[in-house]
């Protein structure tokens, strides 16, 4: 029978005050694990691993607002870039991708409100993370009324290959259903990014929806300030939009115009990557636009790292140390329950020691009930965090649009057991001190 | 011989201040495989002895040898593996742990010595002393006379070669005093175990051959204050 067997037996004839005490401790591992799970995935979305691109090219305005929108697609774009803006952009030598994104649509509330985006297949090309390819299931869009929709969105709605669905313009109860139906062509395959809770339509099946091309008042104020910077080509493309206005002008009232000219379509952003081995494109391009045309290009992972650091990650030391605080409690109260059962076990530690056990024995068996209690407190804190975890998933994920595995698994949650183990001993080191010393005559 | 005590003394500092000598034995013997029963009034020095004979209080002067190892000149972890081994223990209350079944009782008992750890041995000796069906029990579920029993069957647990016993029928009723008594007795016989038991009762040290009244042999007034 070894030490850890007769602590055992001493924790289960105190079962209840055992219990109570190992739950102490598990609720602070359970707070510690929810909130590294948390920070794990927080991290990860927030590293340049899980960004394929260099820039996030949008209007002025905030930078958070526009890496939220187009790379998280938690926030609602700011504005909106003219889309001839794409092809200048295309002829910078530098930038060797320049993917467009247009949004402000959604699937219904009841499907979910799942953010469509209207993108070309460049977007696909980059792949899910630099060097990761997107997994897809079925076929590229072809048609104009094509979908690929990600794993959450086909999860939640149960919807496979050959899917219909309608989009609700501005999302929400109140918004308006467009006409037009999407069918599923492929699903992209878990992320663990916004992508998995994202449709993407074709770009041009976008501008095809009616109401998405800009009215000619809006569009004459966006050309006037974002091209302010360039008469020349402000001239050009007000003249563009003055023709154009007066073509539809001259038209009968009942014509229909599918197709949405290139000057009534704006753009919520442009992803771009630069040219390899030139680490400073990015940085040179950044620094061009403050002064250029009214837009901006973001590097997100800097923005991103810059939110952790100012806001996310201080909330995360201070959970952290809200957790640290609270085990440091329950270490308090494991000392505690066996200080206190150590005058009520007097005579049982002196029947050890007359049967033959060294003090060394019954001092490493109380401090073995220690560690066991704690150990015991740490695995169910570890199974009640990731229940935690679980449960509070799809509540976060719904509440802040950020993916949260509910399996989520991280690797510095093991650092607890050692911490554990360390104040299972300095807890459990007076009361083992009292056990050895214990005066075996007196309390036979 | 199994034991020998020789010149020991043993005084305690009473909380007055002032010293209380209680043991003061020039020489006390047992041979190999003897029973004796020692009898003596209250405060007398019985259970100080049984201390130090099993290594657990030091005498302040003296030897005690036990299969002639002196156990007051080993140091106090070497002292505690041969009092697993060689020196088993009867209490009167019979002190089993509650939290043990009667074959853990056992087994804690074999945990403490190098011998290792054998459970078909704590069977055999649970099931001579009549409780093969009651392994599992714990001692709140086991009668009076039942613990005792397993209390019997944990002092032989490493088959030692001298049982100390205090006054182990003092707290079981009449009907178990003489079937306790009789194990303890047979079991010893039958091992070969020199057997000191403390006795306050008459008819239990009428059985034994040699009954020692510990006033006979210890003179503490003797002690130098």
């Amino acid at each position: 029978m070894n030490l850890f067997t007769i602590a055992w037996k001493s924790i289960r004839q105190r079962a209840l005050p055992s219990l109570l005490t190992s739950l102490n401790v598990a609720l602070g591992v359970m707070l510690m694990v929810a909130v590294l799970v948390c920070a794990g995935v927080v991290n990860r979305a927030f590293s340049q691993k899980a960004i394929p691109y260099d820039l996030v090219i949008g209007p002025r305005g905030s930078a958070l607002q526009l890496v939220l929108s187009s790379v998280y697609r938690i926030e609602p774009a700011i504005a909106k870039l003219p889309y001839n803006y794409l092809a200048e952009l295309k002829k910078d030598k530098r930038i060797t991708e320049a993917v467009p994104l247009v949004f402000g649509d959604f699937t219904k509330p009841e499907e979910g409100g799942f953010p469509i985006i209207g993108t070309t297949t460049g977007y696909f090309d980059m792949g899910v993370g630099p060097g990761i390819p997107f997994q897809i299931k079925g076929e590229r869009i072809g048609g104009d009324f094509d979908a690929i929709i990600g794993s959450n969105v086909a999860a939640m709605n149960n919807w496979d290959i050959g899917a219909e669905f309608q989009l609700v313009h501005g999302g929400g109860e109140g918004g308006h259903v467009h006409d037009e139906t999407f069918k599923v062509v492929a699903i992209l395959a878990p992320t663990q990014t916004a992508n998995d809770k994202t449709v993407f339509i074709d770009i041009d099946g976008f501008f095809q929806i009616a109401g998405h091309e800009v009215k000619f008042d809006e569009v004459r104020t966006q050309l006037t300030q974002f091209w302010g910077s360039n008469s020349e080509k402000m001239a050009s493309e007000l003249a563009t939009l003055d023709a154009l206005q007066k073509e539809r002008a001259a038209a009968p009232p009942d014509a229909h115009f599918h197709d949405t000219p290139d000057i009534l379509k704006s753009l919520a952003a442009v992803l771009v990557r630069t040219r390899p081995n030139a680490p400073l494109d990015p940085i040179n391009i950044t620094a061009e636009m403050r002064n250029g045309y009214q837009a901006q290009a973001v590097n997100p992972v800097i923005i991103m790292q810059k939110l952790d650091k100012q806001l996310i990650g201080w909330v995360k030391e201070v959970l952290l140390i809200m957790s640290v605080l609270i085990l440091i409690v329950s270490g308090v109260s494991i000392f505690v329950s066996i200080y206190n059962s150590m005058s009520d076990r007097r005579r049982e530690i002196s029947v050890m020691r007359a049967l033959g056990a060294p003090r060394s024995s019954v001092f490493s068996i109380i401090l073995a009930e220690s560690v066991l209690l704690c150990l015991i407190g740490g695995l169910l804190g570890l199974l009640l965090g990731h229940a935690l975890v679980f449960i509070a998933a799809p509540i976060i994920t719904a509440r802040t649009g950020l993916l949260l595995n509910p399996w989520a698994f991280e690797w510095t949650e093991l650092i607890v057991f050692p911490f554990l183990f360390i104040l299972a001993v300095i807890v459990g080191f007076l009361p083992a001190l009292t056990a050895y010393r214990t005066d075996v005559a007196k309390n036979l | 011989m199994s034991l020998v005590l020789e010149t020991v003394k043993k005084t305690y500092r009473e909380p007055s201040g002032s010293l209380l000598p209680v043991l003061n034995i020039d020489r006390f013997e047992i041979g190999k495989g003897e029973q004796v029963a020692l009898v003596g009034s209250s405060g007398g020095g019985k259970t100080t002895l049984l201390n130090i004979i099993s290594g657990i209080t030091l005498p302040d002067s003296g030897t005690v040898k036990v299969d002639d190892n002196d156990i007051t000149s080993m140091h106090e972890v070497v002292r505690d593996r041969f009092r697993a081994e060689r020196i088993g223990f009867v209490f009167q209350t019979f002190n089993l742990l509650p939290a043990f079944s009667a074959i853990e009782n056992v087994l804690l008992g074999m945990s403490f010595s190098n011998k290792g750890v054998d459970r078909g041995k704590a069977k055999d000796l649970l099931d001579k002393v009549g409780l093969s069906h009651r392994l599992d029990h714990r001692p709140g579920q086991l009668s009076v006379g039942e613990q005792q029993r397993v209390a019997v069957a944990r002092s032989m647990a490493n088959s030692p070669s001298l049982l100390l016993a205090d006054e182990p029928t003092a707290n079981v009723d009449t009907a178990n005093q003489d079937t306790i008594l009789e194990l303890i007795r047979t079991t010893c016989s039958e091992s070969n175990v020199s057997l000191l038991m403390v006795t306050h009762s008459p008819d239990v040290a009428g059985q034994f051959d040699r009954v020692e009244q510990l006033a006979d042999f210890n003179a503490p007034e003797g002690v130098a204050k």
